[in-house]
Protein backbone atom coordinates (compact mmCIF):
# COMPACT_ATOMS: atom_id res chain seq x y z
CA UNK A 1 0.00 0.00 0.00
CA UNK A 2 2.84 2.63 -0.05
CA UNK A 3 2.51 5.55 -1.69
CA UNK A 4 -0.71 4.06 -3.49
CA UNK A 5 -3.64 6.88 -2.89
CA UNK A 6 -7.10 5.95 -1.29
CA UNK A 7 -9.59 7.83 -3.53
CA UNK A 8 -12.13 5.19 -3.86
CA UNK A 9 -12.89 2.40 -1.09
CA UNK A 10 -12.54 -0.11 -4.45
CA UNK A 11 -9.17 1.27 -4.40
CA UNK A 12 -8.19 -1.12 -2.34
CA UNK A 13 -8.60 -4.90 -2.70
CA UNK A 14 -10.05 -6.89 0.09
CA UNK A 15 -6.92 -8.58 1.52
CA UNK A 16 -5.88 -4.81 1.78
CA UNK A 17 -8.96 -3.90 3.63
CA UNK A 18 -8.50 -6.21 5.98
CA UNK A 19 -4.53 -5.60 6.52
CA UNK A 20 -5.88 -1.99 7.36
CA UNK A 21 -7.71 -3.36 9.73
CA UNK A 22 -5.69 -5.74 11.23
CA UNK A 23 -2.90 -2.48 11.73
CA UNK A 24 -5.21 -0.85 13.04
CA UNK A 25 -6.17 -2.97 15.90
CA UNK A 26 -2.64 -2.65 16.51
CA UNK A 27 -2.81 1.63 17.25
CA UNK A 28 -6.06 0.45 19.23
CA UNK A 29 -3.83 -1.44 21.77
CA UNK A 30 -1.27 1.12 21.36
CA UNK A 31 -2.43 4.53 20.38
CA UNK A 32 0.52 6.72 20.86
CA UNK A 33 3.36 5.40 18.38
CA UNK A 34 6.05 8.70 17.04
CA UNK A 35 6.29 6.68 14.02
CA UNK A 36 5.71 9.00 11.65
CA UNK A 37 7.82 12.34 13.32
CA UNK A 38 9.94 13.30 9.94
CA UNK A 39 6.75 13.37 7.82
CA UNK A 40 4.32 16.42 7.44
CA UNK A 41 0.70 15.25 6.70
CA UNK A 42 -1.36 18.42 4.50
CA UNK A 43 -5.72 18.18 5.19
CA UNK A 44 -6.54 20.04 3.14
CA UNK A 45 -10.16 20.65 3.59
CA UNK A 46 -12.13 22.79 0.67
CA UNK A 47 -15.84 22.38 3.00
CA UNK A 48 -15.65 22.15 6.51
CA UNK A 49 -15.51 19.18 8.56
CA UNK A 50 -15.33 18.76 12.28
CA UNK A 51 -15.70 15.31 12.97
CA UNK A 52 -13.23 13.83 9.87
CA UNK A 53 -11.00 16.49 9.73
CA UNK A 54 -10.02 16.05 13.83
CA UNK A 55 -9.82 12.50 13.78
CA UNK A 56 -7.42 12.41 10.72
CA UNK A 57 -5.35 15.75 12.41
CA UNK A 58 -5.73 13.30 16.04
CA UNK A 59 -4.62 10.50 14.18
CA UNK A 60 -1.74 12.41 12.39
CA UNK A 61 -0.41 14.23 15.76
CA UNK A 62 -0.65 10.92 17.75
CA UNK A 63 1.77 9.04 15.08
CA UNK A 64 4.05 12.07 15.97
CA UNK A 65 3.57 13.93 12.22
CA UNK A 66 3.22 17.54 12.06
CA UNK A 67 0.16 19.03 10.70
CA UNK A 68 -0.27 21.70 7.81
CA UNK A 69 -3.47 22.64 5.82
CA UNK A 70 -6.90 24.53 5.91
CA UNK A 71 -10.34 24.38 7.79
CA UNK A 72 -12.11 25.56 4.61
CA UNK A 73 -11.86 27.07 1.59
CA UNK A 74 -11.89 30.73 2.34
CA UNK A 75 -8.90 30.70 4.03
CA UNK A 76 -7.17 29.49 1.09
CA UNK A 77 -6.09 30.62 -2.37
CA UNK A 78 -9.44 28.97 -3.88
CA UNK A 79 -11.06 32.73 -2.86
CA UNK A 80 -8.19 34.41 -5.21
CA UNK A 81 -9.06 31.99 -8.21
CA UNK A 82 -6.48 29.21 -7.95
CA UNK A 83 -7.77 25.79 -9.60
CA UNK A 84 -7.36 22.91 -7.68
CA UNK A 85 -4.84 21.53 -10.04
CA UNK A 86 -2.72 24.24 -8.90
CA UNK A 87 -2.91 24.08 -5.14
CA UNK A 88 -2.14 20.41 -5.39
CA UNK A 89 1.33 20.97 -7.11
CA UNK A 90 1.47 23.57 -5.27
CA UNK A 91 0.82 21.76 -1.55
CA UNK A 92 2.82 18.77 -3.29
CA UNK A 93 5.88 20.06 -2.38
CA UNK A 94 5.03 20.90 1.35
CA UNK A 95 4.25 17.49 2.70
CA UNK A 96 3.89 13.83 2.60
CA UNK A 97 0.49 12.86 1.87
CA UNK A 98 -2.52 14.80 1.70
CA UNK A 99 -5.39 14.24 3.22
CA UNK A 100 -8.30 16.25 1.20
CA UNK A 101 -12.11 16.88 1.23
CA UNK A 102 -14.04 18.93 -2.02
CA UNK A 103 -17.19 19.48 -2.68
CA UNK A 104 -17.24 18.37 -5.66
CA UNK A 105 -17.79 14.83 -6.68
CA UNK A 106 -14.19 13.38 -8.55
CA UNK A 107 -12.11 16.06 -6.91
CA UNK A 108 -10.09 13.35 -5.08
CA UNK A 109 -9.10 11.58 -8.54
CA UNK A 110 -8.10 14.31 -9.88
CA UNK A 111 -6.07 15.37 -6.86
CA UNK A 112 -4.17 11.90 -7.41
CA UNK A 113 -3.55 11.94 -10.75
CA UNK A 114 -1.59 15.60 -10.37
CA UNK A 115 -0.23 15.12 -6.97
CA UNK A 116 3.29 14.15 -6.45
CA UNK A 117 2.31 12.05 -3.13
CA UNK A 118 -0.53 10.40 -2.09
CA UNK A 119 -4.17 11.60 -1.65
CA UNK A 120 -6.36 9.83 0.93
CA UNK A 121 -10.01 10.99 0.49
CA UNK A 122 -11.55 13.04 2.74
CA UNK A 123 -14.93 13.05 1.01
CA UNK A 124 -15.98 14.61 -2.43
CA UNK A 125 -19.00 15.56 -2.52
CA UNK A 126 -21.35 12.90 -2.76
CA UNK A 127 -18.95 10.32 -4.08
CA UNK A 128 -16.89 8.56 -1.57
CA UNK A 129 -15.50 8.78 1.76
CA UNK A 130 -13.72 5.26 1.76
CA UNK A 131 -12.23 6.27 5.37
CA UNK A 132 -15.81 5.72 7.00
CA UNK A 133 -16.29 2.66 5.35
CA UNK A 134 -12.91 1.35 6.41
CA UNK A 135 -13.93 2.74 10.11
CA UNK A 136 -17.33 0.62 9.45
CA UNK A 137 -15.80 -2.30 8.67
CA UNK A 138 -13.23 -2.14 11.42
CA UNK A 139 -16.56 -1.44 13.78
CA UNK A 140 -18.29 -4.73 12.71
CA UNK A 141 -15.30 -7.06 12.57
CA UNK A 142 -14.39 -5.97 15.75
CA UNK A 143 -18.32 -6.27 17.22
CA UNK A 144 -18.85 -9.40 15.46
CA UNK A 145 -15.67 -11.46 15.33
CA UNK A 146 -15.57 -11.42 11.33
CA UNK A 147 -16.79 -9.52 8.24
CA UNK A 148 -18.19 -13.03 7.12
CA UNK A 149 -22.04 -14.17 6.53
CA UNK A 150 -23.67 -11.24 8.67
CA UNK A 151 -27.24 -9.87 8.51
CA UNK A 152 -26.70 -5.73 8.03
CA UNK A 153 -29.68 -3.57 8.25
CA UNK A 154 -29.09 -0.22 6.53
CA UNK A 155 -31.90 2.64 7.98
CA UNK A 156 -33.13 5.92 6.72
CA UNK A 157 -32.08 7.84 3.74
CA UNK A 158 -30.50 4.87 1.43
CA UNK A 159 -30.73 7.37 -1.44
CA UNK A 160 -28.00 10.40 -0.65
CA UNK A 161 -25.81 8.86 1.92
CA UNK A 162 -22.57 8.06 0.23
CA UNK A 163 -21.44 6.42 3.84
CA UNK A 164 -24.15 3.74 2.96
CA UNK A 165 -23.08 3.25 -0.68
CA UNK A 166 -19.58 2.69 -0.28
CA UNK A 167 -20.22 0.28 2.86
CA UNK A 168 -23.17 -1.74 0.79
CA UNK A 169 -20.06 -1.96 -1.91
CA UNK A 170 -17.17 -3.20 0.60
CA UNK A 171 -19.83 -5.54 2.67
CA UNK A 172 -20.74 -7.52 -1.10
CA UNK A 173 -17.29 -8.85 -0.73
CA UNK A 174 -17.97 -10.92 2.56
CA UNK A 175 -21.11 -12.68 1.67
CA UNK A 176 -23.66 -10.57 3.86
CA UNK A 177 -27.05 -10.56 3.88
CA UNK A 178 -28.73 -6.59 3.46
CA UNK A 179 -31.95 -5.29 5.01
CA UNK A 180 -32.64 -2.29 3.56
CA UNK A 181 -35.46 0.20 5.42
CA UNK A 182 -36.19 3.68 3.82
CA UNK A 183 -39.19 5.49 2.68
CA UNK A 184 -40.09 4.83 -0.59
CA UNK A 185 -38.25 8.63 -1.85
CA UNK A 186 -34.88 7.64 -0.22
CA UNK A 187 -34.47 4.02 -1.47
CA UNK A 188 -31.07 2.44 -2.44
CA UNK A 189 -30.41 3.96 -5.82
CA UNK A 190 -29.89 1.01 -8.51
CA UNK A 191 -26.54 1.33 -9.35
CA UNK A 192 -25.60 0.52 -5.35
CA UNK A 193 -28.08 -2.15 -5.32
CA UNK A 194 -26.30 -3.92 -8.86
CA UNK A 195 -23.30 -4.89 -6.78
CA UNK A 196 -25.73 -7.00 -4.60
CA UNK A 197 -26.92 -8.33 -7.18
CA UNK A 198 -23.99 -9.25 -9.23
CA UNK A 199 -22.89 -11.39 -6.73
CA UNK A 200 -26.04 -12.80 -5.71
CA UNK A 201 -26.46 -12.10 -2.23
CA UNK A 202 -29.60 -12.06 -0.24
CA UNK A 203 -31.40 -8.80 0.56
CA UNK A 204 -34.68 -7.26 1.57
CA UNK A 205 -36.00 -4.57 1.23
CA UNK A 206 -38.83 -2.46 3.30
CA UNK A 207 -40.48 0.65 4.86
CA UNK A 208 -40.46 -1.04 8.48
CA UNK A 209 -38.30 -0.59 11.14
CA UNK A 210 -39.24 -2.53 14.15
CA UNK A 211 -39.37 -5.89 11.74
CA UNK A 212 -35.92 -6.06 10.75
CA UNK A 213 -34.72 -5.33 14.19
CA UNK A 214 -34.78 -9.42 15.35
CA UNK A 215 -32.95 -10.33 13.02
CA UNK A 216 -30.28 -8.49 12.21
CA UNK A 217 -26.16 -8.04 13.76
CA UNK A 218 -25.91 -4.67 12.63
CA UNK A 219 -28.04 -2.01 12.51
CA UNK A 220 -26.92 0.60 10.53
CA UNK A 221 -29.27 4.05 11.53
CA UNK A 222 -28.10 7.24 8.86
CA UNK A 223 -30.04 10.40 9.26
CA UNK A 224 -33.19 11.68 6.90
CA UNK A 225 -32.95 15.35 6.41
CA UNK A 226 -36.27 17.62 5.23
CA UNK A 227 -34.68 18.91 2.30
CA UNK A 228 -34.62 15.71 0.49
CA UNK A 229 -38.25 15.84 -0.01
CA UNK A 230 -39.74 18.00 -2.60
CA UNK A 231 -43.06 18.05 -1.11
CA UNK A 232 -42.39 18.40 3.03
CA UNK A 233 -45.55 16.71 3.92
CA UNK A 234 -44.11 13.17 2.87
CA UNK A 235 -41.49 13.83 5.30
CA UNK A 236 -43.58 14.71 7.86
CA UNK A 237 -45.43 11.48 6.80
CA UNK A 238 -41.91 9.57 7.35
CA UNK A 239 -39.94 11.15 10.10
CA UNK A 240 -41.11 9.08 13.14
CA UNK A 241 -40.91 5.55 10.57
CA UNK A 242 -36.75 5.30 11.06
CA UNK A 243 -36.55 6.57 14.98
CA UNK A 244 -34.84 4.11 17.02
CA UNK A 245 -35.89 4.16 20.57
CA UNK A 246 -34.61 1.66 23.34
CA UNK A 247 -37.79 -0.13 23.40
CA UNK A 248 -38.11 -1.67 20.29
CA UNK A 249 -34.23 -3.45 20.91
CA UNK A 250 -36.24 -6.04 23.02
CA UNK A 251 -36.31 -8.68 20.32
CA UNK A 252 -32.71 -7.94 18.87
CA UNK A 253 -30.27 -10.47 18.74
CA UNK A 254 -27.55 -10.36 22.11
CA UNK A 255 -24.85 -9.20 19.65
CA UNK A 256 -26.91 -6.58 17.92
CA UNK A 257 -24.59 -3.42 17.37
CA UNK A 258 -26.26 -0.08 16.65
CA UNK A 259 -23.96 1.79 14.14
CA UNK A 260 -24.09 5.14 12.76
CA UNK A 261 -21.81 7.40 10.81
CA UNK A 262 -22.75 10.61 13.11
CA UNK A 263 -24.03 13.29 13.44
CA UNK A 264 -27.59 12.38 15.13
CA UNK A 265 -30.23 14.71 15.26
CA UNK A 266 -32.88 13.01 16.46
CA UNK A 267 -33.12 9.22 14.52
CA UNK A 268 -31.67 7.41 17.67
CA UNK A 269 -33.49 8.86 20.75
CA UNK A 270 -31.27 9.17 23.62
CA UNK A 271 -32.63 6.63 26.20
CA UNK A 272 -30.66 4.20 23.44
CA UNK A 273 -27.01 5.48 24.21
CA UNK A 274 -27.05 4.08 27.71
CA UNK A 275 -27.57 0.61 25.73
CA UNK A 276 -24.39 -2.03 25.52
CA UNK A 277 -25.64 -2.01 21.84
CA UNK A 278 -25.31 1.55 21.13
CA UNK A 279 -21.56 1.25 19.52
CA UNK A 280 -21.70 4.80 17.47
CA UNK A 281 -19.35 6.69 19.72
CA UNK A 282 -16.68 3.95 19.83
CA UNK A 283 -17.26 4.25 16.32
CA UNK A 284 -16.24 7.52 16.01
CA UNK A 285 -13.07 6.35 18.35
CA UNK A 286 -11.97 3.55 15.92
CA UNK A 287 -12.03 6.06 13.17
CA UNK A 288 -8.58 7.47 14.68
CA UNK A 289 -6.86 3.43 14.96
CA UNK A 290 -8.15 3.52 11.22
CA UNK A 291 -6.48 6.66 9.91
CA UNK A 292 -3.53 6.07 11.70
CA UNK A 293 -3.19 2.70 9.72
CA UNK A 294 -3.44 4.18 6.39
CA UNK A 295 -1.42 7.13 7.21
CA UNK A 296 1.07 4.93 8.27
CA UNK A 297 0.88 2.19 5.89
CA UNK A 298 0.94 4.32 3.07
CA UNK A 299 3.64 6.89 4.21
CA UNK A 300 5.66 3.06 4.31
CA UNK A 301 6.57 2.71 7.71
CA UNK A 302 4.11 -0.27 8.42
CA UNK A 303 3.93 -2.90 6.07
CA UNK B 1 -27.26 -0.35 -53.34
CA UNK B 2 -25.78 0.58 -56.71
CA UNK B 3 -28.57 3.34 -57.37
CA UNK B 4 -27.92 4.27 -54.14
CA UNK B 5 -24.27 4.85 -54.56
CA UNK B 6 -24.75 6.43 -57.56
CA UNK B 7 -26.79 9.11 -56.68
CA UNK B 8 -24.55 9.76 -53.36
CA UNK B 9 -21.76 10.37 -56.17
CA UNK B 10 -23.76 12.70 -57.44
CA UNK B 11 -23.70 14.40 -54.72
CA UNK B 12 -20.49 14.29 -53.37
CA UNK B 13 -17.42 13.75 -55.58
CA UNK B 14 -16.01 10.26 -55.29
CA UNK B 15 -12.46 10.49 -53.88
CA UNK B 16 -9.59 8.53 -55.00
CA UNK B 17 -7.66 7.46 -51.94
CA UNK B 18 -9.36 7.67 -48.42
CA UNK B 19 -11.85 6.71 -46.25
CA UNK B 20 -15.31 7.18 -46.74
CA UNK B 21 -17.53 7.85 -43.33
CA UNK B 22 -21.20 7.52 -44.29
CA UNK B 23 -24.57 6.93 -42.47
CA UNK B 24 -23.64 9.90 -40.03
CA UNK B 25 -26.84 11.02 -38.43
CA UNK B 26 -27.61 14.57 -39.84
CA UNK B 27 -26.75 15.99 -36.48
CA UNK B 28 -23.54 14.64 -36.08
CA UNK B 29 -21.67 15.55 -38.77
CA UNK B 30 -19.99 18.08 -37.02
CA UNK B 31 -18.92 16.47 -33.83
CA UNK B 32 -17.19 13.31 -36.07
CA UNK B 33 -14.93 16.46 -37.52
CA UNK B 34 -13.87 17.85 -34.12
CA UNK B 35 -13.45 14.09 -32.44
CA UNK B 36 -11.32 13.12 -35.70
CA UNK B 37 -9.46 16.30 -35.48
CA UNK B 38 -10.71 17.44 -39.50
CA UNK B 39 -11.10 21.05 -38.66
CA UNK B 40 -6.97 21.58 -39.40
CA UNK B 41 -6.55 18.84 -42.28
CA UNK B 42 -4.67 19.44 -44.90
CA UNK B 43 -5.92 17.21 -47.62
CA UNK B 44 -9.30 17.16 -49.85
CA UNK B 45 -12.28 16.68 -46.90
CA UNK B 46 -15.97 15.94 -48.40
CA UNK B 47 -18.56 16.78 -46.11
CA UNK B 48 -22.44 16.75 -46.81
CA UNK B 49 -24.91 16.82 -44.43
CA UNK B 50 -28.67 16.42 -44.81
CA UNK B 51 -28.58 14.59 -47.17
CA UNK B 52 -32.08 12.11 -47.68
CA UNK B 53 -31.17 8.95 -47.03
CA UNK B 54 -33.17 5.97 -47.21
CA UNK B 55 -32.45 4.01 -44.23
CA UNK B 56 -32.00 7.18 -42.03
CA UNK B 57 -34.64 9.92 -43.49
CA UNK B 58 -31.40 12.24 -43.15
CA UNK B 59 -27.82 11.60 -42.64
CA UNK B 60 -24.58 12.99 -43.40
CA UNK B 61 -21.59 11.69 -45.05
CA UNK B 62 -17.72 12.82 -45.40
CA UNK B 63 -15.21 11.99 -47.12
CA UNK B 64 -11.52 12.08 -46.61
CA UNK B 65 -8.92 11.96 -48.89
CA UNK B 66 -5.84 10.14 -48.53
CA UNK B 67 -6.18 9.31 -44.94
CA UNK B 68 -6.44 5.49 -43.12
CA UNK B 69 -7.70 5.76 -39.79
CA UNK B 70 -6.75 3.02 -37.37
CA UNK B 71 -9.74 1.18 -35.50
CA UNK B 72 -9.11 2.81 -32.10
CA UNK B 73 -8.99 6.18 -33.80
CA UNK B 74 -12.02 5.82 -35.74
CA UNK B 75 -14.08 4.05 -33.57
CA UNK B 76 -14.14 7.33 -30.96
CA UNK B 77 -17.37 8.61 -33.19
CA UNK B 78 -18.82 5.39 -32.45
CA UNK B 79 -20.30 7.52 -29.47
CA UNK B 80 -21.84 10.04 -31.70
CA UNK B 81 -22.32 8.23 -34.47
CA UNK B 82 -23.12 4.62 -33.83
CA UNK B 83 -25.05 4.33 -37.22
CA UNK B 84 -21.75 5.35 -39.47
CA UNK B 85 -20.17 2.72 -41.91
CA UNK B 86 -16.56 3.26 -43.26
CA UNK B 87 -15.71 2.81 -46.62
CA UNK B 88 -12.27 2.67 -47.78
CA UNK B 89 -10.81 3.54 -51.15
CA UNK B 90 -7.90 3.14 -53.26
CA UNK B 91 -7.74 4.47 -56.74
CA UNK B 92 -11.51 5.04 -57.10
CA UNK B 93 -12.34 1.15 -55.83
CA UNK B 94 -13.75 0.02 -52.53
CA UNK B 95 -11.51 -2.11 -50.73
CA UNK B 96 -13.16 -2.40 -47.38
CA UNK B 97 -16.91 -1.79 -45.93
CA UNK B 98 -17.03 -2.15 -42.16
CA UNK B 99 -18.84 -0.80 -39.62
CA UNK B 100 -17.93 1.34 -36.21
CA UNK B 101 -17.25 -0.41 -33.07
CA UNK B 102 -18.36 1.75 -29.42
CA UNK B 103 -14.64 1.82 -27.31
CA UNK B 104 -14.03 0.32 -24.27
CA UNK B 105 -13.06 3.96 -23.03
CA UNK B 106 -13.63 7.55 -24.00
CA UNK B 107 -11.25 10.57 -23.52
CA UNK B 108 -12.37 14.15 -23.96
CA UNK B 109 -15.50 13.57 -26.20
CA UNK B 110 -18.32 13.42 -23.62
CA UNK B 111 -19.72 15.89 -21.34
CA UNK B 112 -20.19 14.01 -17.92
CA UNK B 113 -23.81 14.68 -16.80
CA UNK B 114 -23.52 15.15 -13.10
CA UNK B 115 -23.16 19.07 -12.83
CA UNK B 116 -21.14 18.56 -9.76
CA UNK B 117 -18.32 16.84 -11.22
CA UNK B 118 -15.41 18.43 -11.06
CA UNK B 119 -15.04 17.55 -14.85
CA UNK B 120 -17.54 20.43 -15.39
CA UNK B 121 -15.97 22.84 -12.70
CA UNK B 122 -11.64 22.44 -13.75
CA UNK B 123 -10.12 22.24 -16.67
CA UNK B 124 -9.72 18.49 -17.17
CA UNK B 125 -10.20 16.20 -19.89
CA UNK B 126 -12.95 13.85 -19.35
CA UNK B 127 -12.82 9.99 -19.34
CA UNK B 128 -15.28 7.40 -18.95
CA UNK B 129 -14.99 3.58 -19.34
CA UNK B 130 -18.17 2.38 -21.49
CA UNK B 131 -19.52 -0.51 -18.87
CA UNK B 132 -22.53 -1.14 -21.55
CA UNK B 133 -21.88 -0.94 -25.67
CA UNK B 134 -25.00 -1.55 -26.32
CA UNK B 135 -27.11 0.61 -24.06
CA UNK B 136 -24.26 2.98 -24.18
CA UNK B 137 -23.66 3.61 -20.47
CA UNK B 138 -20.36 5.61 -19.60
CA UNK B 139 -18.95 5.42 -15.89
CA UNK B 140 -17.15 8.86 -15.09
CA UNK B 141 -13.00 8.13 -14.58
CA UNK B 142 -13.87 10.85 -11.95
CA UNK B 143 -17.32 11.14 -10.22
CA UNK B 144 -17.84 7.26 -11.02
CA UNK B 145 -21.76 8.48 -12.19
CA UNK B 146 -23.01 6.76 -14.75
CA UNK B 147 -23.69 9.12 -17.98
CA UNK B 148 -26.59 7.16 -20.55
CA UNK B 149 -27.28 7.72 -23.96
CA UNK B 150 -30.34 10.19 -22.48
CA UNK B 151 -28.42 12.57 -21.05
CA UNK B 152 -25.32 12.11 -23.30
CA UNK B 153 -23.85 15.09 -24.32
CA UNK B 154 -20.22 16.31 -26.18
CA UNK B 155 -17.74 18.55 -25.35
Amino acid sequence: MKNKSLVSINDFTREEHIRILEIAGGFEKQPKQRILEDHVVATLFFEPSTRTRLSFESAATRLGARVIGFTDSSSSSVIKGESLRDTILTVSNYCDIIVMRHPREGSARFASEVARVPVINAGDGANQHPTQTLLDLYSIRKTQGSLDNLNVAFVGDLKYGRTVHSLVQALCNYNTTFHLISPLELKLPSSVKISIKERDLEYSQSTDLQDVISKVDILYMTRIQKERFSDPLDYEKVKNAYVLRNSMLEGAKPNLKILHPLPRVNEITTDVDANPKAYYFTQALNGVFVRQALLAAILGVVE
Amino acid sequence: MEKENLRKELKVSAIENGTVIDHIPSGSVFHVIKILNLTEYQNQLLIATNLDSRKMGKKGIIKVSNKFFKSDEINKIALVAPTATLIIIKNFEVIEKKKVEVPDYAENIVKCFNPNCITNNEEISTKFKVTDKKELKLRCHFCEKITARNNIAFR
